[in-house]
């Protein structure tokens, strides 16, 4: 039978999938119900009041009040059955455990690079260990790509100019398909690759077979002295140690929290967001620097421990 | 199954003057200012156009009855579908039944000689056909390859094909769309018979009223945005693209701030037009009418609300994402009521299952199907899921075809003989609608589930586990493009051999079917009074319900 | 002589000019969304980058724009003036006043082009001829150049509302000189009028919005 061949439903790969997949059947049974019952309404109604002579009359029937307040009130509910289970989902999906092993991604037509934290480079595969947060930390080079791993039912636009997240708990072995959702140019369909989720151990076994490159912090630590940011940063300019994931107050009585797009938006475009107490003097870097070194940069940044003064 | 009872006197013998024989040259045609013959200039021109648009359907269908790409060429792929979705939505969608059937039939619903600004009216024709006209020269010199939505900084910075060409084609059709909404209000406010107040309007008044305001207020944000990416585009100045201090998020939000009211564009006059064909042919009153009018406003205001739910995982705040979802399931309340008054409306009816009836009762049973798929769109985390899939294809297939089109051939074929003077071949009519029933579920059912088991949109090879459902697929479009072709031809050929008709053949209520088929060029001899409800067909009893 | 003003599809002379009027008020409308478009690019831009916004903005002469804010102003109580003569069917005051609007909008147009063509030589035209350099290491001449995109474009989509305006009321003018209006016919004075009062309010928030911003 053909049909022996057809998947009906992805594979469940993540934390995730399973309760994704309560909701989306609750919304199934609740769409067939209602399908079924207008359709059912209507074939019995043409059937039952069919006009059987030319002259025939029908009674005048003007509304109910009642039952418009019925079906008013009703489908709202069950609307909000919907909103309420999918927002709560979509909170703790976009919530990421604060132990998450941080992977970038890098997007550029038609192709997906990524980086593991110890260093070890890949392009259009991503091997991930079972069972931990593993966060994304993803930007694209040109034009906007999303990067979407059905199996582990999250998707997540890439976009220039910006960092975007994406965390997921990948709770299957197993090898799943990458795609690129947003269409972004003549190969977009080709902008694809494959998830190997990993025994830990098997995981650890890959990262130690594959050439390390320079992790992305030691060498954002390296481009932040070659570009002489240590100069002012940490003497007259703001201090960064314990930045990250702080709440800065600036100069124009706003706090705001210090988030990758923070740190990378003050590097690009250092007047947009004045710290309390500091003049415009930085330079913008928009323009000297790769997205890569960009991330590492950023990497750095993060990783400056401290108390942070207020 | 008896056929329609004839309640008018046949025409009389000899020429009576219409609409149709007052003038055969082309000048007489194409300088009228009389909104039928504008009418019958958009029906011809959007004919050519949805032919158009789904000649580029059939071959990406065909393309994709196999995994590996391999019948066009990447670049050509992702021209056709742009093609396609440009032609359907902005030439044909839009266009079709407010600029057809509501050119045609607002001054003769409402008693009136004409619409407001006759002159206005027929610019808006060459308006559109200006706009046309370049979109398919920028089709025919080497396509445009960004998809229908023009997402930045892809279409100002990146694309290689045609895209200025084609947007400003796009952005001088939105001034058609303008100007008819425009009319259309105006018409609608000052023009009404005496005695026609505004609860005494068929729905498909207030559906095309409903329309008309999202057309005047939606089609100018398009036309900024249009503006700008081509500014971006040319003179390469950063309004978009990060790379040179712009933000593609402001791009979607003006975009959709358009294109998600524009989405009711292409179903709110579908919906209009329902309420007329299930009223006839039940010979009934509609179910609650002011709901059901109120509903259209309702819809068109809501429109404007909700249109971050294209954008839930394009990097806007999770707050946003939030309201965006909790307003869109708002829509879904005016669409139930609907639903569930023109079910209602059948409830004790005098039902003939004419070709018109049965295009609106699968209206009801696909719109149903699509609206409540939009509600899996609106839940936060199922749309992380199914966003840009075929989920989100099937879905606004079922809206857009499975209703719109449904209600516009529908609609068509029931106004035929007001509009022709003459009968469409009944059992051809109900077999086309039939094959375009089934043609249309097999073809788009499947894209929900290919859509849920992870296939993006937009894809031109695919992994070769989503065969089976794509091969359905392509089989049912092409029954649905079979099903589209019949009604073509049966229709033309009507226009010599159809059966002759009288004033009214369905013995439907409303002022249009008051004057002769076809009208005169004034539409009516004298102008009518109303003093009765809309649809107020001789009945039996008075039903009172709880 | 009133009977043959009437098109062929209204009933009376009433019907006609609640058409005009409500017709105009609903292009009004679309008119709202088409700025209210930009001036979103507008508010996200200046959101974004509001010292290079605010330097700028100090490029412009906001003399010259205070001025024709006047001009424009006046040039509105003009028209409004032309209503009120063409209601009372004075002629030579509906003339005189037409001819009074119309030399205040052409005096605007006029010195915006001054105006703009001070900033072309300048280098501040984005595009090939931008030639600005930033003078401050904390924005760069993207976001001047960005600004000055908004405002050529915001201006000149502007003047040619203004442009257009002008043909309308020369249009008026040569109606009026044909003796087409009368006490019970005015509806294209009324209707342009409306039009013309419009294009003046865009540029009340226009002037601000360019040329008042970040001035201490």
């Amino acid at each position: 039978m053909i049909f022996a061949q057809v998947n009906f439903a992805p594979p469940q790969g993540s934390s995730l999938a399973p309760e994704l997949d309560a909701l989306f059947y609750y919304l199934c049974g609740i769409s067939g119900f209602f399908t079924l019952l207008i359709a059912g309404f209507i074939f019995y109604f043409a059937l039952r009041y069919r006009r059987r002579s030319g002259q025939e009359m029908a009674p005048t029937v003007d509304g109910s009040l009642n039952l418009e307040l019925i079906w008013t009130f009703f489908p709202f509910l069950i609307a909000m059955t919907f909103f309420a289970w999918g927002a709560r989902l979509y909170i703790t999906s976009s919530r990421v455990p604060p132990d998450a092993m941080e992977i970038h991604v890098v997007g550029k037509q038609w192709m997906w690079n990524l980086q593991h934290p110890t260093g070890q480079r890949e392009i259009n595969t991503l091997h991930v260990p079972l069972g931990r947060p593993v966060k994304l930390l993803m930007t694209s080079e040109d034009v906007i790509h999303s990067f979407f791993i059905p199996a582990f039912r999250v998707k997540q636009d890439v976009l220039p100019g910006r960092y975007t997240t994406l965390w997921f708990n990948a709770t299957a072995p197993g090898e799943y398909h990458l795609f690129c959702a947003e269409y972004c140019g003549t190969l977009h369909s080709g902008m694809i690759g494959k998830v190997h989720v990993m025994q830990p151990q098997d995981y650890e076994a890959w990262l130690s077979g594959v050439d390390v490159g320079e992790p992305p912090v030691s060498a954002g630590e390296r481009l932040f002295s070659r570009l002489g940011c240590i100069t002012c940063h940490g003497v007259r300019g703001p201090t960064l140690a314990g930045l990250y994931g702080s709440q800065v107050k600036l100069a124009n009585g706003q706090t705001v929290l210090a988030d990758e797009n923070y740190i990378r938006e003050s590097i690009l475009n250092p007047s947009a967001k004045i710290v309390a107490g500091f003049q415009t003097v930085m330079p913008t870097y928009r323009g000297q620097l790769t997205e890569d070194q960009l991330i590492q940069l950023v990497t750095f940044i993060k990783s400056l421990q401290g108390a942070r003064q207020q | 199954m008896q056929s329609v009872s004839p309640t008018a006197e046949l025409p009389r013998t000899g020429r009576v003057l219409n609409y149709l024989n007052n003038g055969y040259t082309a000048r007489s045609w194409l300088l009228s200012t009389d909104h039928k013959r504008v009418a019958i200039l958009y029906l011809i021109s959007v004919t050519l156009f949805f032919f158009a648009g789904g000649a580029a359907a059939v071959l990406f269908r065909l393309e994709l009855m196999t995994p590996p790409g391999d019948l066009v060429q990447p670049e050509t792929y992702n021209k056709l579908f742009t093609l396609h979705g440009i032609i359907m939505v902005f030439f044909f969608l839009i266009p079709s039944i407010p600029a057809v059937l509501g050119n045609f039939l607002v001054p003769l619903m409402i008693g009136a000689r004409d619409l407001a600004f006759p002159r206005l009216n027929l610019l808006s024709w060459y308006v559109f056909i200006a706009g046309g006209t370049l979109t398919m020269y920028a089709a025919l010199a080497g396509g445009v390859d960004t998809g229908w939505t023009f997402y930045t900084p892809y279409s100002s910075m990146f694309a290689k094909t045609h895209v200025t060409a084609a947007a400003l084609g796009v952005f001088i059709s939105g001034f058609s769309s303008i100007l008819t909404g425009l009319n259309f209000i105006v018409t609608i406010h000052t023009m009404r018979a005496p005695g026609l107040h505004w609860f005494r309007l068929p729905l498909f008044i207030w559906s095309i009223y409903a329309t008309s305001l999202i057309m005047v207020l939606g089609t100018p944000v398009i036309a900024v945005t249009i503006l700008l990416v081509g500014i971006e585009r040319i003179w390469r100045i950063g309004i978009f693209d990060p790379s040179l201090g712009g933000d593609p998020i402001l791009f979607q939000h003006l975009f959709w701030f358009y294109s998600h009211p524009a989405v009711y564009i292409m179903i709110l006059p579908g919906m209009g037009v329902i309420s007329e064909l299930i009223t006839c042919f039940s010979r009934k009153r509609i179910f609650g009418y002011s709901f059901v009018a109120f509903a259209s406003i309702a819809i068109a205001v809501l429109g404007f609300l909700v249109w971050g739910h294209h954008m839930f995982v394009s990097g806007q705040s999770m707050y946003a994402g939030m309201v965006f979802s909790f307003l869109s399931f708002f829509v879904a309340v005016p669409s139930a009521v609907k639903v569930f008054n023109w079910t209602a409306t059948l409830y004790r009816g005098s039902i003939l299952l004419q070709t018109p009836m049965l295009y609106a009762m699968g209206f009801i049973g696909l719109f149903t199907l699509g609206g409540l798929t939009g509600l899996f769109l609106a839940t936060l985390a199922v749309d992380v899921h199914v966003h840009d899939t075929y989920f989100v294809v099937a879905h606004f297939h079922y809206i857009m075809v499975g209703g719109m089109v449904m209600a516009y051939l529908g609609g068509i074929h029931f106004w035929w003989p007001k509009m022709t003077g003459r009968m469409y071949p009944e059992w051809w009519g109900r077999l086309s609608a039939l094959i375009i029933f089934v043609g249309f579920n097999l073809t788009f059912f499947p894209q929900f589930i290919l859509g849920y088991v992870g296939m993006p949109r937009r894809y031109y090879a695919y992994p070769d586990e989503f065969q089976v459902l794509n091969v359905m697929s392509s089989a049912g479009a092409s029954i649905l493009g079979a099903g589209y072709l019949i009604p073509l031809g049966y229709l033309l050929w009507s226009l010599k051999y159809g059966k002759l008709v009288g004033e009214n053949p369905w013995g439907a209520s409303g002022l249009e079917w008051q004057t002769s088929s076809p009208p005169p060029t004034e539409n009516f001899s004298t102008t009518p009074q109303v003093t009765q409800p809309a649809y107020t067909y001789p009945h039996t009893e008075e039903l009172l319900l709880g | 002589m009133a009977d043959t003003l009437v098109a062929h599809q209204f009933d009376d002379m009433d019907q006609q000019r609640d058409a005009a009027s409500l017709g105009m008020w609903i292009f009004l409308a679309t008119e709202v969304m088409f700025f209210g478009g930009l001036f979103a690019a507008y508010a996200v831009y200046r959101w974004s980058y509001p010292a290079a916004f605010a330097e700028a903005s100090h490029q412009l002469n906001a003399l010259l724009g205070a001025a024709n804010t006047a001009v424009l102003l006046t040039s509105s109580l003009c028209m409004a003036l032309a209503v009120h003569a063409a209601q009372t069917g004075s002629r030579r005051r509906l003339m005189l006043f037409l001819a009074l609007t119309m030399i205040l909008g052409s005096l605007f147009l006029v010195i915006k082009g001054y105006e703009w063509s001070h900033e072309i030589h300048l280098g501040l035209l984005p595009g090939a001829t931008f030639t600005y350099v930033s003078p401050s290491p904390a924005f760069s001449a993207t976001q001047v150049e960005m600004y000055f995109m908004l405002y050529f474009l915001m201006t000149g989509v502007h003047g040619f509302h203004m442009i257009i305006g002008l043909c309308l009321l020369m249009y008026l003018m040569v109606q009026a000189f044909r003796k087409r209006f009368t006490p019970d016919y005015f509806a294209p004075v009324e209707v342009i009028g409306l039009y013309w009062h419009f294009v003046d309010v865009v540029w009340i928030f226009l002037f601000p919005l360019l040329y008042l911003i970040g001035s201490k």
